[in-house]
């Protein structure tokens, strides 16, 4: 660690990893009232079980993001944070309000868009933590040097912030509600936050392959043009079937379908880089979630993507268990995974040790990773045959369920696996041996 | 490509391409709105009761279990166009009164069965909320679902 403020990431990335338990465990139930519906039917319904699980998973990503950044950019800046207060401030204010938020789905407060189901003083809350999170980094990098990744990195949290506000549009036509929705959430998990991912690799990159930033800024750039060019419009990949026009059909499925291309890219780049650069840094575990990160990021989001995008495909196969696969893979292998990457590399130097637990770590990697892609092998095979009974051969819904209770039992036992990995990670990260060697200052 | 492509004009090619790819889409979506209003919800009118039913719909987290037009959650059936599957288009009284008595009998507590909460909403209520399904039912949504299970 070169920057004492610095070390705010540490609170980030423990409330980060706590809620990423909280979210797994959430998910867990989820998938064990799939199986045994009548549990706790009556006090805790499978809704509020659903909304606690996306809620954690959004926020502790978020978490993890803004812990990252206050890593990332006080070395690209080259000086400390405008404030460490501030962000001490602001996590307390985050990890306080999102608890608010959990306890209050447990008591059925809550509104029901889906992804954005907080009430309107926690939204307003979280633009609070936001416009600290903002104001901190941008006064850092101002004040300090510029560097594209950090660059990047302010461009898609910005961004990321100003859509938020689209969250706050709810009109009574059903139709204008969804056509602004995902304005947040395809905006954000295919623009704005691709933008995030590709900088905070792309960090990894330069400190542990030592590659010349003058190349792998280049890169960047190219990943992330490639990555709006074909993301924004792309968006009409949501606009099939909502009321928009027709043409979005058209142009939804050839502009998504070029998304394909910036996660192939991303994998290109990461793997050219270890390449070419050296390969002795201490820290094999971070590498491997870097490397793993851009790999499942090319499956989930896109080949898991492109499987379902072109209209005439999702016209059968929109709002299945397809979605739902899609949804854990990509999620997984873009966010959780350069998440844990970032996370893995850093805390050895915020707690000034070399590199510890890396053997569990990467157990954790292994397991949780074969997990994940278990569950949406799994939940595949569930949408294919939920497609030809329900979409092709008109069979009702509750009916057509009845037959995928194999598939939902298998995709229990992976999730068990997930939270196991999940727990092996955790204990790797924050279970410091007393023995691990002190870091030379 | 490395030799030949600087980062300067990287960055530019960046900011080029998304301003121009982000106009694009800012005014197609200007004209999908347009054309939603004016179009393709404009079936019936947009009367206080489906907007109250929408209200009450997101405050009950339907879509935590439901989809509507293949949007939420896949726990439960598609509700899109529950009022066509009710036969709401051929006899509007008897869907009326069949999603009454379906709201009034949840939870079916039926063993092995997915559960439905009961919500206790007021006759008035459900009204407002089969105001509501019925409406999003007429939304022109270029033909989907492909059959009637939604
Ligand atoms: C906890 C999950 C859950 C929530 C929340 C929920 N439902 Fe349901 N709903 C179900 C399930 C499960 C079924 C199918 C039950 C069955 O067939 O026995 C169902 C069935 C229905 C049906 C009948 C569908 C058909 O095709 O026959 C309607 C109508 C309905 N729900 C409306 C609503 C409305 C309106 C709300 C919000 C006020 C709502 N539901 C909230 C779980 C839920
Ligand atoms: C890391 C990036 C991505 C993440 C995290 C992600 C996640 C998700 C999630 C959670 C949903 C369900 C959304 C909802 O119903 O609210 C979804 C839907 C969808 N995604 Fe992605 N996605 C990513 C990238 C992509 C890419 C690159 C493509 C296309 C190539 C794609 C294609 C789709 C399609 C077509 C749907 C609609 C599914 C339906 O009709 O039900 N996604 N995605
Ligand atoms: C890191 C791991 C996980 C991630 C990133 C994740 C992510 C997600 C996302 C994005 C959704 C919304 C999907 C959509 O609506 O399209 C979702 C829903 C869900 N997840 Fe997970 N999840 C994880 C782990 C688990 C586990 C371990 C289980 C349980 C076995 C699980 C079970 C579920 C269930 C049952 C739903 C609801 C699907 C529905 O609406 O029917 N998840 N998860
Ligand atoms: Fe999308």
């Amino acid at each position: 660690m070169k920057y004492q403020s610095q070390s705010v990431a540490l609170y980030y990335f423990y409330g980060a990893l706590v809620l990423f338990l909280v979210q797994v465990s959430a998910g867990l139930l989820a998938g064990t009232v799939y199986i045994l519906p009548n549990l706790l039917s009556e006090t805790v319904p499978f809704s509020i079980i659903k909304m606690v699980h996306t809620n954690a998973l959004i926020v502790w990503l978020l978490m993890g993001f803004m812990g990252s950044t206050f890593y990332l950019l006080p070395e690209e800046a080259e000086r400390e944070l405008y404030s460490a207060k501030l962000a001490l401030g602001q996590f307390w204010l985050f990890m306080i309000g999102a608890l608010a938020a959990v306890v209050g789905y447990l008591f059925g407060i809550h509104d029901g868009d889906k992804f954005l189901e907080q009430p309107v003083p926690i939204k307003l809350a979280i633009v609070v933590v936001c416009l600290m999170f903002l104001f901190n980094c941008t006064m850092t990098m101002i004040k300090g040097r510029r560097t594209a990744i950090a660059n990047i990195l302010m461009l898609g949290l910005w961004f990321a912030v100003l859509l938020f506000l689209f969250a706050f549009v709810t009109p009574s036509n059903i139709a204008i509600d969804k056509l602004y929705r995902w304005w947040v959430v395809h905006l954000w998990v295919e623009a704005t936050w691709e933008l995030i991912l590709a900088a905070i690799l792309a960090f990894l990159m330069i400190k542990m392959t030592g590659v010349d930033r003058e190349v792998i800024d280049k890169w960047l750039y190219i990943v992330i043009s490639l990555t709006l060019i074909s993301g924004l419009i792309g968006t009409g990949h949501h606009y099939f079937w909502i009321g928009a026009p027709a043409y979005w059909q058209w142009l939804g499925s050839i502009f998504s379908a070029l998304e394909i291309v910036p996660p192939f890219a991303l994998v290109i780049f990461c793997f050219s880089m270890v390449w070419r650069g050296r390969r002795d840094h201490p820290n094999q575990a971070a590498l491997l979630w870097a490397l793993g990160c851009s790999v499942l990021t090319f499956f989930g989001a896109g080949v898991w993507g492109f499987l379902h995008t072109l209209s005439p495909i999702n016209y059968y196969t929109h709002g299945t268990q397809i979605t739902v696969s899609h949804g854990h893979l990509a999620f997984y292998g873009a966010y959780v995974m350069v998440n844990i990457a970032m996370f893995t590399y850093a805390l050895p130097y915020l707690l000034g040790r070399h590199p510890f637990n890396q053997r569990i770590n990467m157990w954790g990697f292994w397991v949780t990773s074969s997990a994940v892609v278990f569950m949406t092998v799994t939940l595949t095979f569930a949408g294919v045959v939920q497609v030809q009974l329900q979409r092709v051969m008109g069979q009702s819904y509750m009916e057509v369920q009845d037959q995928l209770v194999l598939f939902y039992q298998m995709r229990l036992g992976a999730g068990i696996f997930v939270v196991l990995g999940t727990i092996l990670i955790l204990y790797s990260l924050m279970a410091v041996p007393k023995r691990a060697a002190v870091q030379p200052a | 490509m490395e030799e030949r492509l600087t980062r300067n004009a990287a960055r530019n090619i960046f900011y080029g391409s998304t301003a121009v790819c982000l106009t694009i889409f800012v005014a197609l979506v200007a004209q999908s709105h347009w054309y939603m209003v004016n179009s393709s919800t404009a079936k019936s009118p947009l009367t206080e009761s489906v907007a109250e039913g929408k209200r009450i719909w997101t405050e009950r987290a339907c879509a935590n279990c439901h989809t509507i037009l293949g949007e939420g959650s896949y726990f439960a059936p598609e509700l899109g166009n529950v009022w066509l599957r009710y036969g709401g288009d051929t006899d509007a009284q008897a869907a009326r009164d069949g999603l009454k008595g379906w709201f009034q009998a949840q939870p079916s507590g039926v063993e092995g069965r997915r559960q439905m909460p009961q919500f206790h909403l007021s006759d008035q209520e459900m009204d407002e909320v089969i105001d509501f399904l019925k409406w999003t039912s007429e939304i022109n949504t270029q033909s989907w679902p492909p059959n009637l299970a939604g």
